[in-house]
């Protein structure tokens, strides 16, 4: 059964209409990445997922459950649309540590407010999530004493804190040295399981090729091309695809 | 001589300091209810903070003083500030007023200052409104507005003189007081010693405050 089923996904901003209908499914386990230029709906699309923003219409499932149905009339409640948005989780182009705590107290402070077991409980989940992305030895420092890699791995930890369904990343290394790419993409991959499932908006095509399942190419609010990687990058169908590929490939 | 200047000094700093202490407790919190009426996304709500704020801060703090405390008896023939303490309580009213307007749009500044991947990444994570701001937002905005607060905070040091205008007996009035009943002026410039004293001291904990607050940025 898919984890995530979308359907038919629009939203504008004002006029603009960023999304104009997308719609896909996800199976568990499985690693999605989103390729596209800028402006092509991928960030707003991971937003919308995240509740960050609201789609105009379509509708959003998790596990079968439709957890957010657009053209309902009802509003959502704060507490609901809290509830719904724990199925997935975020991480940030900017990071977004909250600078005034350790790394520590960053992959904990969620769920402790959450109350999502003992504070035993929930620190000693913190500290093995922090060692799964090799950062034990900085527990104790704070976000502005590390670089931007080892910030956004203290990002991914604080993420998966929540065991999110879906772990949505918003282009997470966009913000980074070239230098430091590597260390973060390989955290990534190294989440590769066969009950995480991901979804990665990215730039990195060497990344989108090795490390997906599905590949989804997003231009002008509509998905262009959606495959495997072995579909999108050797045989795409579109000329958009195609000419977008080419650019990005491009070596110098 | 000079013990009973400095006694009659004392008594007079004692009530500058209730003026001070007593602003700040009712200030700091109203400026921040302040604060979120400006930032109220129901407008007719904004619209009429922005106006108050306006006309506070658009006058002069001893006029409204003057206001505050003679409008009741002399427009409403109904002299709310009669009792023992009225003069006190009036001016309470007026620094209250007048600073939580001050301290609500550095705290406004503070607010906005910081970025909104902050408050997202508390909304992502699940947390309640009330959350992301005690736990997240509030003390990144402490950090910032220190600096412009303690100008604030300074300037009602001295501002706390002005309560001498509808008769209350602070500092400046028990040093003047010498003046006429003494025929000397020494006491008044004295009175500049205790300001200065305690605005070293509140530069010196603002100091420590930021100090305490450099290990993050």
């Amino acid at each position: 059964m898919s984890v995530l089923e979308i359907k038919d996904i629009k939203k504008s901003f004002g006029k603009t209409e960023v999304l104009k209908g997308i719609s896909f499914s996800l199976n568990k386990g499985e690693v999605l990445s989103i390729i596209g230029s800028s402006g092509s709906g991928k960030t707003t699309l991971l937003r919308c997922l995240n509740f960050l923003e609201f789609a105009d219409s379509g509708t959003i499932a998790v596990n079968g459950e439709t957890i957010f149905d657009g053209s309902s009339v009802k509003r959502l409640s704060d507490s609901e649309i809290r509830k719904n948005r724990l199925h997935f989780g975020l991480v940030f182009q900017s990071f977004n540590l909250f600078p005034q705590y350790n790394v520590l107290k960053n992959v904990m402070l969620a769920p402790s407010l959450l109350k999502r077991g003992t504070p035993e409980e929930i620190e000693s989940k913190a500290r093995a999530l922090i060692d799964r992305v090799g950062l034990s030895e900085k527990i104790g420092n704070y976000p502005c004493e590390l670089s931007g890699g080892q910030q956004q791995r203290v990002a991914i930890a604080r993420a998966l804190a929540l065991e999110p369904d879906i772990l949505c990343f918003d282009e997470p290394t966009s913000a980074l040295d070239p230098s430091l790419t590597g260390e973060v993409l390989k955290v990534i991959k190294g989440l590769k399981s066969t009950d995480s499932t991901m979804i990665v908006v990215t730039h990195e095509m060497e990344f989108a090729k090795n490390v997906s399942d599905k590949v989804l190419f997003m231009a002008d609010g509509v998905i262009e091309e959606y495959g495997t990687p072995d579909e999108v990058f050797n045989n795409p169908k579109s000329e958009k695809t195609k000419s977008f590929l080419n650019k990005s490939l491009e070596t110098f | 001589m000079a013990s009973v200047v400095f006694k009659a000094l004392c008594d007079g700093f004692l009530v500058t300091l209730q003026i001070f202490g007593l602003t700040l407790l009712g200030a700091l919190p109203l400026g921040l209810i302040i604060a979120f009426g400006a930032m109220s996304r129901f407008l007719p709500l904004k619209a009429l903070i922005k106006t108050i704020v306006w006309i506070i801060r658009g006058t002069p703090l001893m006029l409204q003083l003057i206001i505050i405390y003679y409008g009741p008896g002399l427009i409403l023939h109904n002299n709310i500030w009669g009792g023992s303490n009225g003069r006190m309580t009036a001016v309470l009213v007026a620094f209250i007023l007048n600073y939580s307007c001050y301290f609500s749009e550095i705290y406004r500044g503070g607010i906005e200052s910081i970025s909104k991947g902050q408050s997202e990444a508390g909304q992502v994570l699940g947390m309640t409104k009330s959350q992301i701001f005690f736990k997240i937002i509030l003390l990144q905005v402490v950090k910032r507005i220190v600096p412009p607060m303690s100008n604030e905070i300074i300037t009602l040091v001295k501002d706390t003189s002005l309560a001498r205008i509808i008769a209350v007996y602070e500092i400046i009035w028990s040093g003047q007081s010498f003046i006429k009943g003494a025929g000397i002026i020494w006491p008044l410039f004295c009175t500049g010693i205790f300001y200065l004293a305690f605005c070293g001291i509140l530069t010196i904990l603002f100091g420590l405050i930021e100090k305490k607050l450099s290990y993050f940025s």
